[in-house]
């Protein structure tokens, strides 16, 4: 006779207040491959934990972005924003789609230029950028983007020793109602500092005012607040090319878009919550539109969408190492990887599903990482069914700030796979060795082993 | 127009109500079934809806035909649409009623939805909904000339100071959701700003005290602007938690006229509740919108305008009347009852999700 | 160690505690166990029972096993 499938015994105590489940007909969503390849067979060519991104799921993103702000708008451009997801890889399937790089350092300029992109469709973004990377920058042609007065001056400088002809933009910040005010990046727009701005810029010699650039937060929840953003923008470089006779080309209103994962702290879940892209779409586009430009003058409009175009393309895969029961009773599951691979799990309750068909009994259980350090929690409370040691779990919404951010500590990064337009997977980072975290220390010569 | 329900022959409708927990700060499910159960144009099969297990309703029998366990808004409206389709296969419900603020969003959301698996609503559109929301509800007061008491978002604690120059004291200091907290010292406004902000979050709003008398309004809407009904009552006595225990309908028309005039701006769909504070010199402030029945919305049954039942009717498509009269003097008391039950009971919606 | 004598279990998974009004539920295997143990079946039984019937080792059961008889008694169900 065949056995039965195992589970492993548990008891629940029926709580007063709320309840565990709802009736036994509720199904454990179960996601057991990713675009079409499975999970267990990417773990065992792979290894475990393992990033997987899909270009498919990259692409879809990009082209519905694309298409709702082009079918709005006439004249639209994106800007991979390259802090987000800069593997090489990645980076490409934007420039193919037809995005430009924005970037924020030096090395992410130099990583844009290797790609292939031209130094006329990088954009310079942040707060440090250094002479040479000014002057390198200036002389690709770049937009620069000028974030204060100390680099707005060593800029006019540089460009009179080095006979530069910088495009810039300025950095503006401003009250869009929201909540906390960017007000540390850029001119403000209310006091009236990108007003002396623009007038040094304009009286330089050898600047170019071609945009304007605000950046108001971060994981926006609020389209209206991008209407205010966009109005603001639009009266500005109606002043200013009132005022100076200049043309500003275009408007870049940045990033902030969010993806569908749910902050931490919120009560209903970001698929609920989350405005679409086609309504900041209708909220920026609206405003500029209707501001009273002449059609042949409209701005055009630049967007550094990162997280809402790569989010959800990418998923991280791990294995249960452990089941443990808390002192208080609580039960919890260690898995393979922590939070110094999914930094996220520092701001959202990631969804995480199991990678397997198991029963129907559901457990509230905390997902911790396997780091020897109590902070190290996937999910402080997460209903999932009974797992057992080598179960597999998919943590889905992954693909932004996680392969940027994450840190090598204690463990070394794992293997990132993309799966193509077809799901045929490819390498394109190599998991850590001790070798490669080796490769950049020195030892003193009196303090090596052959001493 | 929905003509598959012919209401006049009186065919059974399967109604889904939640709000069941008539507990003592109660949620308005068990009032709604009464006012239902009330009506002779119709025969009902009620079906509750429930989303913990001492929720009484759930308990009674003779008012609640069948409890099903849902889950919270904080799962998702996917999952609630999944086991609302459960539910619907089972049951075959015509319509369901939503009385928690907290869940109206997911059912906002997914009225689409359920009207294509044949389960009507009689719900607000999403941006009437928003518009009412207490951070934004003095903004609409502005734009409609509608008076609400001047306030103040806050989203830092040096915010206060500012406020309370401009506002001056006494002042309300309120959650983002729920609770208030009536200030006199700046350092009681920043006590109250760190307890509510750690309870529901950021921002805080702080609100000028207006000190008068009570009155709730009961208002129900047909989505085009007009106002299919409206009762007003004034508290006669509250609870510690600042409910109603006892009430009683009054005659005044210049809360209807605000209740009309709330209701045409919105184009408000369904039923809400106008919290007024009326001054002495005779000005009424909208305190407070909630997006739906209240607690005590039996009175209104009692009072000749059954707005449960009514609402039943348009969401079904039938052409309504608005109201002309209703019965002033009026009261309700509120009364505890202890119901009893057997522990397999507890055990059936608790551990089964159906009772 | 040994169930509470007068723990009420059914057949549907629910258990119920008179002593404290406190009420459980269990899936299958769980109330599988919990009928053995009714029946004074000792540990080594209820494994060579279950190992029979599911497809478990008998490692991995009686660690589980061993976490079972502690939630149990957490709960205040058996006594020593």
């Amino acid at each position: 006779m065949e056995k039965l499938r195992y589970e492993r015994p548990i008891i629940k105590k029926l709580n007063v207040g709320f309840v565990n489940k709802f009736g036994t007909q509720a199904k454990n969503e179960v996601v057991t491959n990713i675009e079409g390849v499975g999970v267990k067979e990417l773990i065992k060519e792979y290894g475990s934990p393992l990033f997987v991104i899909s270009e498919k799921q990259i692409r879809r993103n990009y082209q519905h972005a694309s298409r709702v702000f082009k079918t709005r708008y006439p004249k639209v451009q994106f800007a991979w924003s390259y802090k987000t997801n800069y593997l090489n890889a990645v980076c490409n399937v934007f420039h193919q789609e037809g995005s430009w790089a924005e970037v924020v350092s030096g090395f992410e300029y130099e990583k844009a230029l290797a790609n292939g992109v031209p130094g006329s469709k990088i954009i310079f973004n942040g707060p440090d950028k250094t002479d040479d990377q000014l002057i390198n920058a200036s002389r690709n042609n770049s937009l620069i983007h000028i974030d204060h007065f100390d680099e707005l001056y060593t800029l006019i400088k540089l460009s009179e020793e080095f006979h530069l002809k910088p495009r810039v933009a300025i950095r503006v910040n401003m009250d869009t109602g929201i909540y906390p005010k960017w007000d540390r990046f850029g001119f403000n727009y209310e006091n009236g500092q990108v007003w002396t701005a623009a007038s040094r810029i304009l009286n330089s010699e050898n600047l170019n005012l071609v945009g304007l650039h605000c950046h108001i937060g971060t994981f926006m929840m609020e389209s209206s607040a991008y209407a205010i953003a966009a109005s603001k923008m639009c009266q500005l470089s109606w002043d200013i090319s009132e005022k100076f006779g200049i043309h500003i080309q275009y408007l870049d209103l940045g990033g902030g878009f969010p993806s569908t994962n749910t902050l931490k702290g919120s009560y209903l879940p970001g698929t609920d919550t989350v405005p679409t892209i086609d309504q900041f779409a209708d909220a920026i586009t609206d405003v500029i539109l209707g501001f009273g430009f002449r059609q042949e003058e409209l701005p055009l409009l630049i967007l550094e969408t990162g997280r809402a175009l790569i989010d959800d393309a990418g998923f991280l895969l791990g294995t249960v190492l452990a089941n443990k029961r808390l002192s208080d009773g609580r039960s919890s599951t260690i898995m393979d990887f922590g939070v110094n691979s999914l930094f996220t799990s520092f701001w959202y309750d990631h969804k995480v599903t199991p990678a397997q068909e198991g029963g129907q009994y559901t457990e509230e259980t905390v997902l911790f990482g396997p780091l020897c350090m109590n902070i190290d929690v996937i999910r402080e409370n997460v209903l999932l069914p009974l797992l057992k040691k080598g179960d597999q779990l998919v943590v889905h919404k992954v693909g932004a700030y996680n392969m940027t951010q994450w840190m090598q500590f204690i463990t070394l990064r794992p293997n990132i796979v993309l799966l193509d337009q077809s799901s045929h997977p490819h390498l394109i980072r190599k998991a850590e060795t001790l070798d490669y975290l080796e490769s950049v220390e020195i030892v003193p010569n009196h303090l090596s082993k052959n001493q | 127009m929905v003509t598959s329900h012919n209401i006049k022959n009186k065919r059974t409708l399967v109604i889904a109500v939640t709000g069941l927990n008539a507990i003592d700060s109660p949620g308005p499910g068990v009032a709604v079934i009464r006012c239902l159960r009330e009506c002779a144009d119709f025969d009902v099969r009620i079906i509750g809806l429930s989303y913990e297990a001492l929720e009484p309703g759930i308990y009674m029998h003779e008012l609640v035909d069948k409890t099903y366990q849902i889950p919270y808004p904080s799962a998702g409206y996917e999952s609630l649409l999944q086991r609302l389709s459960q539910i619907h296969h089972t049951e075959k419900i015509d319509l369901v009623i939503p009385n928690f603020d907290a869940e109206l969003f997911s059912f906002i959301k997914l009225r689409n939805e359920l009207e294509k698996l044949g389960i009507h609503s009689f719900l607000p559109e999403l941006e009437q909904f928003e518009a009412r929301h207490k951070t934004i509800l003095s903004k609409f007061g502005k734009k409609h000339q509608i008076m609400v008491p001047e306030d103040r978002i806050i989203n830092h604690v040096t915010d206060l100071t500012k406020a309370v120059a401009e506002l001056d004291y006494p002042l309300v200091v309120k959650g983002k959701f729920y609770d208030a907290t009536i200030v006199h010292t700046l350092e009681a406004a920043q006590k109250a700003f760190y307890q509510l902000q750690a309870k529901w979050g950021l921002p805080v709003i702080a609100q000028k005290f207006i000190n008068g008398t009570e009155i709730n309004i009961a208002a129900l809407g047909d989505g085009k602007g007009n106002t299919i009904s409206v009762i007003p009552m004034r508290k006669l006595y509250i609870t510690d938690k600042g409910k109603a225990w006892a009430g009683i309908t009054i005659e005044d028309p210049s809360f209807i006229e605000l209740a009309k005039k709330f209701v045409k701006i919105t184009k408000w769909r369904g039923g809400c509740e106008l919290e007024i504070m009326q001054t002495a010199e005779g000005v009424s402030y909208i305190m407070e919108v909630n997006p739906r029945f209240p607690a005590w919305i039996y009175l209104t049954a009692a009072a000749g305008q059954n707005q449960p039942a009514t609402l039943v009717k348009m969401a079904l498509g039938e052409h309504v009347e608005p109201f002309l009269t209703y019965e002033v003097g009026k009261m309700f008391i509120r009364y505890s009852w202890d119901l009893i039950t057997d522990v397999t009971e507890f055990q059936k919606i608790s551990g089964g999700g159906e009772l | 160690m040994r169930f509470k004598k007068n723990i009420a279990t059914s057949d549907t998974g629910f258990i119920f505690n008179p002593g404290s009004g406190d009420s459980f539920s269990s899936n299958n295997i769980g109330s599988e166990i919990l009928s053995f143990f009714k029946e004074d079946k000792s540990q080594q039984e209820i494994i060579e029972l279950i190992c029979a019937k599911y497809d478990v080792e008998k490692n991995l059961l009686e660690k589980d096993l061993d976490d079972f008889f502690s939630q149990l008694r957490d709960y205040n169900l058996l006594e020593e």
